[in-house]
């Protein structure tokens, strides 16, 4: 009865191309829902023209539901998708678990050494590459020149955080609606906290000691967010307890920002036809505080391919073609060099065409500047910049994000705020055995 | 007027319907059960057993428990309080003779078409945001400071959201109820001198009791369980000051992956429901009967 | 209730209903106008009405971007099939307990609502494996009977406040001409029943339309109704609110015009009936 209710069902509409005889192997792919992912939905001929015996079905959701959807299907072995697009946080703890396919036997073309090394090494466990990278992202400055120029200042190509905090206080004007400086906010491990934590590495700071005991009580820590809470109260906008990436983008482009401390594929976006600053943009690596590190993440959108898969190797095909050098030459062809997604290969960089992109180098910069290995001052006992690549952390991240949160809406004290973190991420490492 | 093989037939008619919803209850619910004495970690699954009562405690050792407990009761009888009242004055004013009836149908009940986690990204980025949205821009062209609608007041604009979103069910169930009311009566109590707030409250209100009573029941089931719009809008936050305890029961499902828990949270959720239920049924479920 | 009254009060009464009609319909218009405008335009502070740039552009750029047609049909089968299937178990059901009523059908009936009470994050795991081990996972059968469950309280409810006001004299005339139950079913009750019927197909097929929860969890890509097409338009990297307005536009259009043709069952339908 299902089976036929099915065939009948599906024979009306999805077998829109009628015909083809040929034995397809059709292949699921999971995308998240940003441009350079929908971009390669659109340029698809090509692969059918080489591949014409696979068929892909896309699912495209929004990070959100994405990663509720993927979770889902993985953990519970599942096996609807046979590609998956997930994450640098992802990618350790799946491949640990064994649910990913290993991709150590790509074609010699592929040339998996050209993959910048910083991402490469956030996608390996145990010498196995368990994911292609699709694109890849740091955080930088991004800074308006003609305000910073009106206030007779320049902005270092690698600035401090002293200077972030000179830079906002001068752009700063009120009543113009300027606010010197846009931060994330909005509770969340990927929102506030990735940026918060990317943050806290340059002031010292550490989640965990080599012992998982975690560090809100430190004062790394408390220099931290009181940095942060400062520099937000004094030069960010109104009701940025709210504001994440978007809305932090639509401040910008309408120019509202001084300063904005953000992903780098966000260049693109304020140098773009929606902005109204697009001219008027200067980049710069994310600041620091002199010890050695910035408070720059790195993270990688990236394909894999789940063990419970049906079809490995069409999705390895399809994984070949999605994350190789001939897939960047392919989208310059058709939409220029400044569409091609970014941060994932050195041949890309080197090559001339793409320099002359505006922020192509300190994209670069950025992603060379982060170590996901070796992210902190201090010895940690964890992988990852801005997030910590245990299973926990997504749980941990949400709840701190909530207090930062609360403390940025001015509810909580910074102490306050710390202490309470402090609490609840014993609590939850207890609760998970790694410290008792 | 109802014999014995009436009675027979009426149960085999009613039978699919239970055996079905029972099946439909009784099996998630004991796997909930279940799972909510298991550790049972999505990510972690090598780990896992009895842990007795773990994750209910944890609900009750959380700070935030109480609070939710107390915002899942104030986003239901904020919301109930709402929709009820205005969809009372908003069913009063057009079952008025007014021009294009119809259409105005269709406009008040416009609200209930829209998916709910599309209505509460509309309401977040497009009116209640303190710089872009029409809010704020409306409070700046009367040269006041915008109002920062879901840092401020979370709870509220959250009752307020979900309120637009009811209020259509509300005003129309209301609206019938009225328009099955015999204008005879409403006649004659004029012709005796009785005021209109005097009808209002000897003739109509009392009129429409069985309406308001199916409109609290059906949504206070449909309210208990809501998350997805406080997702969408404030995360729960600030801290926890728009949190739920569908909400608490989402972070730990989605975001922390613990399905153990989030059964626990279930369970207490359906305890919670019951609560409410047996004092609605108390309190208003003799109007059913009418 | 129409009662004559004085052209002043109906002109004032005309003004004062459309200015509420309007301010409860303005999000949706706002949403509306917002899908024709530009991604800058849509956020544009202050907000832009005369001077905004109009386009067309969203839509294309939607409608390219997402097979529309396959995720409205599995709408319509998944909305139409649970609705249809929930009224097959519901009609005998909720007739039933009208007109041979029992010391317990109250109870029975709030029992019913009742299984709607478990929140869905805390079941979408145990339902998830359900769905997986019954190979119902991605499947528009599997929706069918998810929504039709979650719904048939919801329809039992309606048709049992409906079939109450059919006064049961008619069915006892019936009887005594000797009709037997299939005929009564058929010949009497149904014609009597069929605008209330009518009434709960178009509620609980905007219920399922608009579910925006298991239809995402339980599909990838055969079955995916409308509200996966919405997530694939909701918070992207980048500015979107206008091609998420005319998404959104595009997946309530339908149901809009469903509403505007059948306005009247529509209205009875949300009433649960005619609530006396």
């Amino acid at each position: 009865m299902n089976i036929s209710l099915r065939a009948l069902l599906g024979a009306t509409v999805s077998f829109t191309l009628a015909g083809a005889a040929l034995a397809e192997t059709t292949i699921t792919v999971a995308t998240v829902n940003n441009g350079d992912m929908i971009r390669m939905q659109g340029l698809m001929d090509d692969f059918y023209a080489k591949h014409p015996d696979i068929k892909v079905e896309w699912v495209t959701l929004e990070e959100n539901v994405l990663r509720q959807n993927v979770t889902t299907d993985i953990a519970t072995g599942g096996g609807q998708y046979d590609v998956l697009t997930i994450g640098t946080y992802e990618v350790p703890i799946w491949g640990k678990q064994g649910w990913l396919t290993s991709l150590n036997d790509l074609p010699a073309e592929y040339d998996v050494d050209d993959l910048l090394p910083a991402i490469r090494g956030g996608l390996t466990v145990d010498g196995n590459l368990y994911a292609a990278p699709f694109y890849g992202e740091s955080s930088m400055v991004m800074y308006r020149k003609d305000l910073m120029e009106a206030a007779g200042l320049t902005m270092p190509d690698a600035p401090t955080w002293a200077d972030i905090e000179k830079a906002a206080a001068a752009m700063t004007n009120r009543d113009a609606d300027i606010n010197g400086v846009c931060l994330r906010g909005k509770a969340g491990w990927g929102e506030n906290m990735a940026f918060l934590t990317a943050m806290s590495n340059s002031f010292g700071a550490r989640w965990f000691d080599e012992n998982w005991n975690p560090q809100f009580d430190q004062p790394e820590w408390k220099a931290t967010l009181d940095f942060y809470l400062n520099l937000m109260n004094n030069y960010g906008p109104a009701g940025a307890s709210n504001n994440g990436f978007n809305e932090n983008l639509t401040l910008f482009n309408q120019g509202k920002c001084g300063m904005w401390i953000d992903a780098t594929v966000a260049a693109s976006f304020v140098t773009g036809k929606d902005s109204t600053v697009a001219d008027k943009v200067g980049f710069a690596l994310a600041p620091d505080n002199g010890l050695g590190k910035r408070g720059n993440w790195l993270w990688a959108w990236s394909l894999a391919i789940p063990s419970s898969s049906d079809a490995p190797d069409a999705a390895k095909t399809f994984v070949n073609w999605a994350t190789s050098k001939g897939y960047l030459e392919l989208v310059a062809s058709k939409e220029g060099w400044a569409n091609v997604p970014p941060g994932t290969r050195t041949s890309l960089y080197e090559n001339p065409e793409y320099q002359k992109v505006p922020f192509a180098k300190m994209t670069l910069d950025s992603i060379n500047s982060a170590d996901p290995n070796a992210p902190t001052v201090k010895p940690v006992p964890y992988v990852g910049v801005q997030f910590v690549a245990i299973p926990e952390f997504q749980g941990l991240g949400t709840t701190v994000g909530e207090i930062f949160s609360a403390a940025l809406a001015g509810q909580k004290t910074a102490d306050e705020a710390l202490a309470e973190a402090q609490t609840a991420v014993a609590d939850e490492m207890k609760a998970a055995g790694y410290i008792q | 007027m109802s014999t014995q093989s009436s009675r027979l037939a009426a149960r085999v008619m009613v039978a699919p319907s239970v055996v079905l919803l029972f099946i439909w209850m009784a099996v998630p619910l004991a796997m909930t059960l279940y799972y909510s004495f298991r550790l049972y970690r999505l990510l972690s699954p090598d780990r896992t057993g009895w842990v007795g009562f773990t994750n209910y405690l944890w609900f009750f050792n959380s700070p935030d428990f109480w609070l939710a407990l107390w915002n899942t009761l104030a986003l239901v009888g904020g919301v109930l309080i709402i929709t009820v009242m205005l969809g009372i004055l908003i069913a009063l004013l057009i079952d008025q003779p007014v021009k294009g009836q119809g259409m105005l149908r269709i406009l008040v009940i416009a609200p209930f078409f829209v998916m709910p986690p599309v209505a509460a990204s509309i309401w977040e980025n497009l009116f209640m945001h303190p710089q872009n949205g029409l809010l704020a821009a409306v409070a700046r062209g009367f040269g006041a400071q915008p109002i920062l609608f879901l840092e401020e007041y979370p709870l509220l604009s959250v009752i307020g959201i979900v309120s637009w979103e009811w209020l259509p069910f509300a005003t129309l169930i209301l609206l019938t109820s009225l328009q099955s009311l015999s204008s005879e009566q409403l006649e004659a109590a004029e012709m005796d001198g009785a005021s209109a707030l005097n009808r209002l409250r000897h003739i109509i209100l009392p009129h429409m009791t069985r309406a308001i009573t199916v409109v609290i029941l059906i949504q206070t089931i449909f309210l208990l369980g809501i998350f997805g719009e406080i997702f969408t809008t404030t995360q729960g936050g600030p801290g926890s000051a728009s949190t739920t305890l569908p909400y608490m029961i989402f972070k730990q499902a989605i975001a922390a992956k613990d399905i153990g828990r989030a059964a626990a949270g279930g369970i207490i959720a359906v305890i919670l429901a019951n609560i409410v239920a047996y004092f609605l049924m108390r309190g208003i479920g003799r109007h059913l009967d009418a | 209730m129409a009662r004559a009254v004085s052209p002043r009060r109906k002109t004032l009464t005309t003004l004062a209903a459309w200015s509420v009609a309007f301010i409860i319909f303005f999000p949706v218009l706002w949403m509306i106008l917002t899908s024709f405008k530009t991604e800058a335009s849509a956020v544009a502070s202050p907000p832009e009405l005369l001077g905004a740039d109009w386009t067309l552009e969203n839509y294309a750029e939607v409608w390219q971007r997402s097979d529309y047609p396959r995720f409205f049909w599995n709408s319509v089968v998944i909305s139409l099939g649970s609705t249809l299937l929930g009224l097959a178990v519901a009609i005998p059901a909720a007739w039933a307990m009208a007109f041979v009523p029992g010391k317990r059908t109250k109870d029975l009936l709030m029992w019913m609502l009742s299984t709607k009470m478990m929140p869905a994050v805390a079941v979408m795991i145990p339902l998830y494996l359900l769905f997986l081990k019954l190979g119902l996972i991605d499947t528009r059968f599997g929706l069918v009977i998810a929504l039709m469950l979650m719904n048939l309280p919801i329809i039992v409810w309606m048709l049992y406040t409906y079939f109450r006001e059919i006064p049961g004299e008619i069915l006892e005339a019936a009887r005594m001409d000797g009709a037997g139950l299939v005929k009564e079913i058929l010949y009497v009750l149904t014609p009597m029943a069929l605008p209330g019927i009518a009434s709960t197909l178009l509620l609980n097929v905007i219920l399922a339309w608009n579910e925006a929860f298991w239809t995402i969890i339980l599909t990838t890509t055969k079955a995916a109704p409308l509200s996966a097409f919405i997530a694939s338009f909701s918070a992207p990297q980048g500015l979107f609110y206008a091609k998420l307005s005319a998404a959104s536009t595009m997946a309530i259009a339908p149901i809009l015009i469903l509403g505007w043709f059948s306005q009247k069952q529509l209205v009875r339908g949300l009433t649960f009936g005619a609530v006396k």
